[in-house]
């Protein structure tokens, strides 16, 4: 079977080989097979039993697998090779800044400097580490225009739950305690509503203009004493720029409400405006997005949180401290010239606090890769990167229209929704179709049915690190799909093709579901 | 710059196609007064000299190899080499969620390895693909128990770790959650199994095992009375002990979760680390996060794909059942490998060594004066020590003389000064027992 379709010869080339699939390393294992060598305990001490009195030991060893370490090695790169990634190609996955992950972040975080680090050391013995912590913090605030940040909350959501915490704690301290609503767009992200709910409050979705946008109008007849917060994506998931942001902010402060700022798209506008000059109140920014930090397969990321200062006091303990040397003139601790360095230290007392959102201070290894790539950076560097971004949508955008259609179809950020609409119209093929076709260019599909306000949504984010050629290349592919709709219309509706697998079954994953290895 | 590849010329023909004179031009939908800003940062370096750099700060920090007898939940053994080569490739490192199964196989099925894994050691049918850490994901069980049982009260030892137990805290302040704690026997430092009236009304017993204090603690005890007052176990569960001790399904807990760290992951700090979460069947609709579920592809072939998505935030919306997105799916990954070298044998004998030289260790110290065991029931590979004259100036000298000898507890309650809380793993050899017990003895005076 070969769907490849090669009958144009300059159409795109699909992939031409399907890698093997692997068993689950649980069916591999072989009685007596072994890796790691334990040394022995070279000590006298009695047995485990003898050790542990009274103690319900396990009599039945668990069903981990028994290999030897190049059968692990083996399996484990087999399985890596059934992955599209970053490395391997264009990934424009709308919402997800699925930018390049310099190597040296990588590096950087694996000296054993940091990996070997343990979180309850003497702070004389860890100042490195918080010196990092402290400024990163501080490139963050410059690039958010906040007033002080947590590098506590492991992901994007995790940062949104702090930051409505500390909403929720501000309005009990200020008399607030009957805000009990959340107002979001319906473009929201679904973190936004199911964050709000997990913080105890209920949710008004807004329904967006006709243009994209939130509607200063709209919003009015929503806010009331009632509100506890708005929370906003800007650029929102459209792409677009608020254009209201500013009158948006000033209502909801004149409403008694705080603004939550969903960073998912920061990526659009480093160097171009601040939140905290929008009105901001609280912001969440995704490390592995806008700070080039890899997505590992779905984590770990890291969801810094800042905040206006009025908020300051509610913010995750502990926090890293600076304290001012008493005889250097300079203000850059970095500096071994210029006398004897700050000192750094964890603040606990911090009796407004919200509280711990984790153990221990965050994801400190995706911390240094930030850390890293934004002095690789520097801030001319991120406006260039905001600015490449931006162009590389608009570039695709213009290059799409024709073939796609493109609901709002004006200047965008750093992403923009197309609508596979047509093609659903004309072939009756889907956006889910379309994006399962790209995958057999060797590419990834953008997000797909989101933005839920656009029908067929097929969310494009080509981030700043691609090059021309690769956006052309992308356009050749959605320009050969669309083509396929009305020649081949099959080939499209069954892709993916040269995939490691096909489309899995889905009804069958939840009607009956397996979700562990059990013996055979 | 390195990592944007347009040339001048590219950009210019890009914004000819584009119909825009400039880049500023492409940012006019951003309102004028708000395009004034600059990022107050240095301009970018070369990689050659960032480097150094950061290496500067990672050289500012102290670490005691071998001879960091420091654990809290966090905690150092030595992670294969093959561990490292592996979550390293990039098809990993760099991929994002699986949402597009076709393409994320090595994800997907890794991850359904990890829930395998999991279910084994914890003795529970369902785990998820992980969550953000250890103290978190005990939050999410909790909420687990509070849905399934309609009811807004925990009840939670004293033996969890007081971090996990303020995370819980911070989590329970948004749909009010109400939370009692129930303390420890102060002889044995296990928990007492709460009275009846204690748990009335209550959605969770929550525990830890070995407790925070290193303490194994007896389960099955507290399984019963839990569920004589119709609330669920949940127990925070710590890898380490896994291949030795009773899983906590069968003693009874209906919810297991925990930090896989240090499997896999070294200490970093206190993360990145990967939490995990595992429940009884009954639950698996309550379960928050990611699950992968195996099922056939197009072709009849066996592979994976996410499953029960409509527990979850980007379908469920504002009723899913927790706001988790991203989670810590590379973490999880080194812990499958590093349990995949480990074996079922390896694991044990981990905990095993562990177990000999912690008591080893202990055995030696509290022959020293003013050293003291603060409990007397049975501990793990941690436990603490009764200082006399204050964990912490003991804990300052003996780090001058290159050993840092466990964690002072008064940093979480000044009631715990003299406390100290000593971890042994695999990665303290008999010579670094040695050294600790030197270098204890002469702060103490006594000399060896």
């Amino acid at each position: 079977m070969n769907h490849s379709d090669q009958s144009h010869a300059d159409a795109p080339r699909t992939q031409d080989s399907r890698p093997a699939l692997e068993p689950v390393i649980f069916d591999m294992s072989r009685p007596g097979h072994r890796s790691a060598d334990i040394e022995a305990a070279g000590v006298d001490a009695a047995p485990v039993s003898e050790l542990l009195p009274g103690v319900a030991l396990r009599e039945r060893p668990p069903a981990l697998p028994e290999l030897a370490e190049p059968e692990v090695v083996r399996h484990y790169t087999r399985l890596s090779r059934l992955n599209h990634s970053i490395d391997l190609g264009f990934y424009p996955l709308g919402s997800c800044t699925m930018k390049y992950n310099p190597k040296v972040d990588g590096e950087m975080a694996s000296l054993p400097g940091f990996t070997h680090l343990h979180p309850y050391q003497d702070e004389g013995d860890i100042q490195g580490i918080l010196e990092l912590m402290w400024r990163l913090e501080q490139a963050l605030l410059a690039v958010t225009g906040m007033c002080r940040a947590t590098l506590q909350p492991a992901a994007g959501a995790h940062g949104e739950l702090v930051g409505i915490l500390m909403i929720k704690a501000y309005h009990r301290d200020t008399g607030g305690d009957r805000r009990d609503t959340v107002i979001v767009p319906d473009s929201a992200h679904g973190t936004n509503l199911a964050t709000a709910t997990m913080a105890g409050y209920r949710v008004v979705e807004l329904p967006s203009s006709e243009r994209g946008l939130v509607d200063p109008a709209t919003l009015e007849a929503a806010l009331s004493d009632r509100t506890a917060a708005v929370m906003l994506t800007n650029p929102n998931t459209l792409g677009l720029f608020e254009e209201d942001i500013l009158e948006i902010t000033r209502l909801a402060h004149e409403a008694g409400a705080l603004v939550y700022y969903d960073g998912a798209n920061l990526n659009a506008i480093m160097g171009k405006a601040r939140p905290g000059d929008m009105g901001m109140d609280v912001v969440h920014m995704n490390l592995h997005k806008t700070f080039a930090t890899p997505h590992g397969g779905g984590g770990p990321g890291a969801g810094p949180v800042a905040v206006c200062a009025r908020l300051e006091p509610y913010l995750p303990s502990p926090l890293v401290a600076r304290r001012e040397p008493r005889e250097t003139a300079s203000a850059d601790s970095a500096d071994p010239d210029t006398g004897r360095p700050a000192t750094f230290h964890l603040d606990h007392v911090r009796p407004s606090s919200i509280g711990r959102v984790r153990g221990f201070y965050g994801n400190v290894g995706v911390l240094v890769r930030a850390l890293t790539y934004i002095l690789r950076m520097g801030g001319n560097g991120l406006t260039r990167a905001s600015e490449d971004a931006v162009l590389n949508a608009n570039y695709l955008r213009i290059r799409l229209r024709d073939v796609y259609e493109i609901p709002q179809d004006r200047l965008c950020m750093h992403e923009f929704v197309a609508s596979g609409s047509r093609q659903k119209h004309t072939a009756g093929i889907t956006a889910r179709d379309i994006g399962k076709r790209i995958l057999d260019y060797g590419m990834h599909a953008p997000t797909i049915y989101f933005p839920l306000i656009v029908p067929e949504a097929l969310m494009i984010e080509p981030t700043e690190t691609e090059s021309r050629d690769t956006l052309d290349a992308f356009v050749e592919v959605m320009h050969h799909i669309d083509r396929e709709t009305r020649t081949t219309p099959d080939v499209v509706r069954d892709a993916p093709h040269t995939t490691p697998v096909r489309r899995p079954d889905e009804t069958l994953a939840a009607r009956e579901p397996v979700l562990r290895w059990t013996p055979a | 710059m390195s990592y944007l590849p347009h040339t001048d010329a590219d950009r210019a023909a890009m914004l000819e196609a584009i119909g825009v004179a400039s880049l500023d031009e492409l940012f006019a939908p951003i309102p004028s007064e708000l395009r004034t800003c600059v990022i107050d940062l240095p301009p970018g370096l070369p990689e050659s000299e960032v480097a150094p750099l950061v290496s500067a700060l990672a050289q500012r920090n102290r670490t005691y190899g071998s001879r960091s007898f420091l654990g809290a939940g966090c905690y150092q053994i030595y992670v294969p080499a093959a561990v490292r080569a592996l979550t390293g490739r990039s098809e990993f490192a760099t991929s994002y969620t699986p949402y597009q199964a076709e393409v994320s196989q090595g994800t997907l099925q890794h991850i359904f390895e990890f829930q395998t894994a999991i279910s084994e050691l914890t003795g529970l049918p369902v785990a998820n693909a992980s969550m953000y850490d250890g103290p978190s994901a005990l939050a999410e069980g909790a909420f687990l128990a509070a849905r399934h049982t309609r009811r807004d009260r925990l009840v939670v030892s004293t033996g969890v770790h007081p971090e996990a137990r303020e995370v819980v805290r911070t989590y329970a302040s948004g749909p009010g959650l109400s939370i009692d704690e129930t303390p420890l026997d102060p002889d044995s430092g296990r928990t007492a199994p709460p009275a009846a009236d204690h748990l009335e009304g209550a959605a969770a017993l929550l525990v830890q095992q070995p407790n925070f204090f290193g303490v194994v603690e007896d389960l099955e005890p507290l399984a019963k009375a839990a569920h004589d007052a119709g609330a669920l176990l949940v127990v925070s569960q710590g890898l380490l002990a896994a291949g030795v001790l009773t899983s906590p399904g069968e003693t009874g807990a209906d919810v297991a979760t925990g930090d896989v760290q240090p499997i896999g992951n070294p200490p970093s700090f206190g993360g990145p680390s990967a939490g995990f979460l595992a429940c009884g069947a009954a639950y698996l609709r309550q379960l928050p996060g990611r699950l992968v579920g195996r099922t056939l592809d197009a072709d009849g072939r066996t592979c994976f794909a996410l499953t029960l998505q409509a527990r979850e935030q980007h379908i469920r919306r504002a009723k899913a059942t927790s706001n988790i997105c991203s989670n810590q799916a590379l973490a999880a990954l080194a812990a499958t490998v590093h349990l995949a070298l480990l074996g079922p044998v390896g694991l044990r004998e981990l905990g095993e060594v562990c177990v000999a030289r912690a008591h080893s260790l202990h055995d030696r110290l509290t022959v020293l004066p003013g050293l003291d065991t603060a409990f007397r029931g049975a501990f793990f590979h941690e436990f603490a020590l009764r200082v006399a004259g204050g964990a912490e100036p003991f804990a300052r000298a003996l780090r001058e003389a290159g050993v840092d000898p466990g964690v002072p507890l008064g940093r979480f309650d000044p009631a715990w000064d003299d406390l100290l809380l000593v971890a042994v793993t695999e990665a303290n050899g008999p010579a670094d027992l040695t050294a600790y017990v030197a270098a204890a003895a002469a702060e103490r005076g006594t000399g060896v």
